[in-house]
């Protein structure tokens, strides 16, 4: 095997280039942002009836490209398994791992990734029937819980019905099929899981309209895209490419009216759109309109999130904390100055 | 003389005719009549509702909102991602190249069925020689003009196809190669092979697919990267030839010994004594377990989902977790479709072994 191995390598190595220079300089040789992708996890990344991936992971990497290379489209996606998603990144199969990935510690050190700010809180939520005529996770008292046995979210649960001074009726299942079975047939009160996932399995229910996700978060899982670690100069745009996307919200700039902004803006406005004299384009690496054209490529983030996860869309995700820190969230982005 | 008349009835209701038919065979006795019961209410209480959701109820056309209001089969969801389903990410404009590859397949395959054609010998020299050349050229193209397509834009049915096929063809010789180091009389091929069949019949595909494309990245030099695909192909071939080369061995060692030594009394070295005389007696012998293992091949391919590549079943789940076809009518279409769609590939390949077996004359024989 190992024979048989070594031989093909030496073919493939043939047709590939050494990719010892710096991420950007790779990328723009060779004109694509490889883009690490889920295979499919609604809102975030999917392929879309016409066969191009779409999704709120997915426009990350398109402003990420259309910063660096003009070109939103100039993307490749490689969607990756949850177990193969860091050795992707880890060997350079792809530049950005823009992939519903928790922040933690663990990754942030040990398996040597370095996160972007993150695009996404998530965290576990509650679902309940309307019927029920509940609205707060604190009026769950005397519920049964429908959870998996031995995840961390049943962990989760116990801890905040204790925490509050709560009792509940776990019903457990082996699979996570199962205990959205359970819940879908009335077996129990309450169902959870990650917002996110809750918001894509109650399309999948008998009759999606009966349900509401409470607003309350108990869990942290705050996913970001994440890059190598090693490599400063790739890391700091796919940074400040991320904040100039919540400025840009911040700010009101749109695709829309970005040309409009960039000409008669605020200060604040033409500083981010490089249209003032102190253009932000050399500390980054890029010209002056990087952010222009990373904001033109798919919207402000608050358009991200209306076109792909919002009341609009068929997931009909509130905000919740992925508002504005003006607005009642924690979304904010670092001075772009 | 008088005639017994009753010589000219016809012979009792209850001994011919459907009604005795079925005395015989569904009511023999109460525990058959029971069972009988039993089943025809279970037909009963499930085709009907089986066929209403396949047919009467499903959705032809249109939108997640009119599936969900049909209740039904998705159809609608199938024919909109139907292109995306067999050619994954394909480009459109370069779709022919797929049916070309494939239809050149077919063609070749058809002669080997009939069995008036002569040269068959030369039509499997070419499909196992010639034939990988050029779907590889044609797919991937680079060649003659044609423009580059990605493995990483293969992708559906055509993925399931080329992951099996290549399984197929590829772990048939590697099979027959260990199977004769197995037996061979020099010590350290026999040991090579023995342990390389050991080690992969001991562990599970899985666990290969997953050195492939999780460890070997990590041993190779930076930036060196061996495309996934072929990471993955590898892997599935080398797997199967470790299984091939116990079905192959298990034909050897039914060739009585007789054989041997005629073969090599009329003065035939190794190789021509194995191809001429033992491989092909050994090899009838097993078409039920090489087919057995084809059969696991092709359904094993659903694994390269695992390391991220979208053969038939992942890019069905990928399709139905696209939040404006998302509902539970799109999921269970879905995966009925992608069964349909392994059932009728294995199906016909068990029903070409069972006919290749009766050609061969084994099934009267023994």
């Amino acid at each position: 095997m190992m024979k048989l191995l070594t031989a093909t390598t030496a073919i493939t190595l043939a047709g590939t280039g050494l990719a010892l220079a710096g991420t950007i300089d790779d990328i723009k040789a060779r004109g694509h942002i490889q883009c690490g992708v889920t295979q499919g996890v609604p809102g975030f990344s999917n392929p879309n009836d016409a066969g191009d991936w779409t999704g709120f992971d997915v426009d990350i990497c398109r402003a990420v490209a259309a910063a660096v290379l003009s070109d939103a489209d100039a993307v490749r996606y490689t969607p990756l398994s949850n177990t193969e998603r860091f050795t992707a990144l880890q060997s350079g199969e792809v530049d950005i791992l823009s992939r519903t990935t928790t922040r933690t510690l663990n990754r942030d050190t040990a398996l040597g990734l370095n996160f972007a700010p993150v695009v996404f809180y998530d965290g576990q939520g509650f679902m309940v029937r309307e019927s029920s005529g509940i609205t707060s996770a604190l009026e769950l008292d005397g519920t049964t819980v429908c959870v998996s046995a031995g995840s961390t979210s049943e962990l989760n649960v116990a801890d905040y019905f204790t925490a509050n001074n709560m009792t509940y009726e776990p019903v457990r299942f082996e699979k996570a099929d199962e205990v959205l079975a359970a819940y879908d047939a009335g077996r129990c009160d309450v169902y959870t899981s990650d917002l996110s996932g809750l918001a894509a399995r109650r399309l999948v229910m008998q009759n999606p309209a009966e349900h509401l996700m409470l607003k309350e978060t108990i869990s942290k899982e705050p996913l970001a895209p994440a890059v190598r670690h090693g490599d400063d100069a790739w890391f700091d745009i796919v940074t400040w490419t991320v904040y100039a996307l919540i400025a840009a919200e911040e700010l009101g700039v749109t695709a829309a009216n970005i040309d409009q902004m960039k000409a008669e803006g605020s200060p604040d406005v033409q500083r981010l759109l490089g249209s003032s004299e102190t253009g932000t384009g050399e500390w980054v690496g890029l010209d002056n309109d990087w952010a222009t054209r990373a904001i033109a490529a798919g919207g402000n983030y608050g358009e991200l999130w209306a076109r792909h996860l919002g009341p609009d869309t068929p997931l009909k995700l509130a905000r919740g904390l992925n508002e504005l820190y003006n607005n009642g969230g924690i979304q904010y982005a670092m001075p772009i100055k | 003389m008088a005639i017994d008349p009753t010589a000219f009835l016809p012979p009792p209701v209850v001994s011919a005719g459907p009604w005795a038919w079925m005395r015989r065979n569904l009511f023999t006795d109460w525990r058959q009549t029971a069972l009988t019961l039993i089943v025809l209410y279970a037909v009963i209480r499930g085709v009907p509702p089986l066929l209403g959701w396949l047919f009467v109820d499903a959705t032809w056309q249109g939108t997640r909102d009119d599936c969900v209001a049909n209740g039904g089969a998705c159809w609608a969801f199938v024919s909109a991602r139907w292109g995306q389903f067999i050619y994954g990410f394909y480009p459109v404009e370069e779709r022919w190249r797929v049916n070309v590859t494939f239809a050149v397949l077919a063609v070749s395959v058809v002669p080997l069925v009939l069995p008036m054609v002569r040269g068959k010998a030369w039509i499997i020299g070419f499909l196992l020689t010639l034939y990988p050349v050029l779907a590889f050229c044609l797919l991937y193209g680079g060649v003659l003009g044609l423009p580059v397509v990605e493995t990483a834009r293969w992708g559906g049915f055509m993925l399931t196809l080329v992951v099996a096929i290549t399984g197929i063809v590829g772990s048939l010789p590697i099979g027959i190669l260990l199977a004769l180091g197995r037996r061979s009389d020099m010590p350290a091929i026999r040991t090579f092979c023995t342990l390389f069949i050991e080690l992969f019949r001991a562990v599970p595909l899985i666990t290969v697919l997953f050195m492939a494309s999780v460890m070997l990245p990590l041993f190779l030099p930076s930036g060196f990267s061996l495309d996934k695909l072929l990471r993955a192909l590898i892997g599935v071939a080398v797997f199967n030839g470790a299984l091939m080369a116990e079905v192959v061995r298990g034909g050897l060692q039914a060739i009585p010994k007789g054989q041997y030594e005629a073969a090599t009394a009329a003065g035939m070295g190794y190789w021509r004594m194995m191809g001429f005389v033992i491989l092909p007696q050994a090899l009838r012998l097993v078409i039920p377990g090489l087919v057995n293992t084809w059969v696991a091949i092709i359904k094993d391919t659903t694994l390269v989902l695992i390391i991220g590549l979208f053969d038939l079943l992942g890019i069905v789940q990928a399709g139905i977790a696209d939040a404006n076809w998302l509902s539970a009518s799109v999921t269970k279409t879905g995966y009925v479709f992608a069964a349909m769609g392994f059932w009728i590939l294995c199906f016909s390949l068990s029903r070409y072994s069972m006919y290749l077996e009766r050609r061969l004359g084994l099934g009267a024989s023994r």
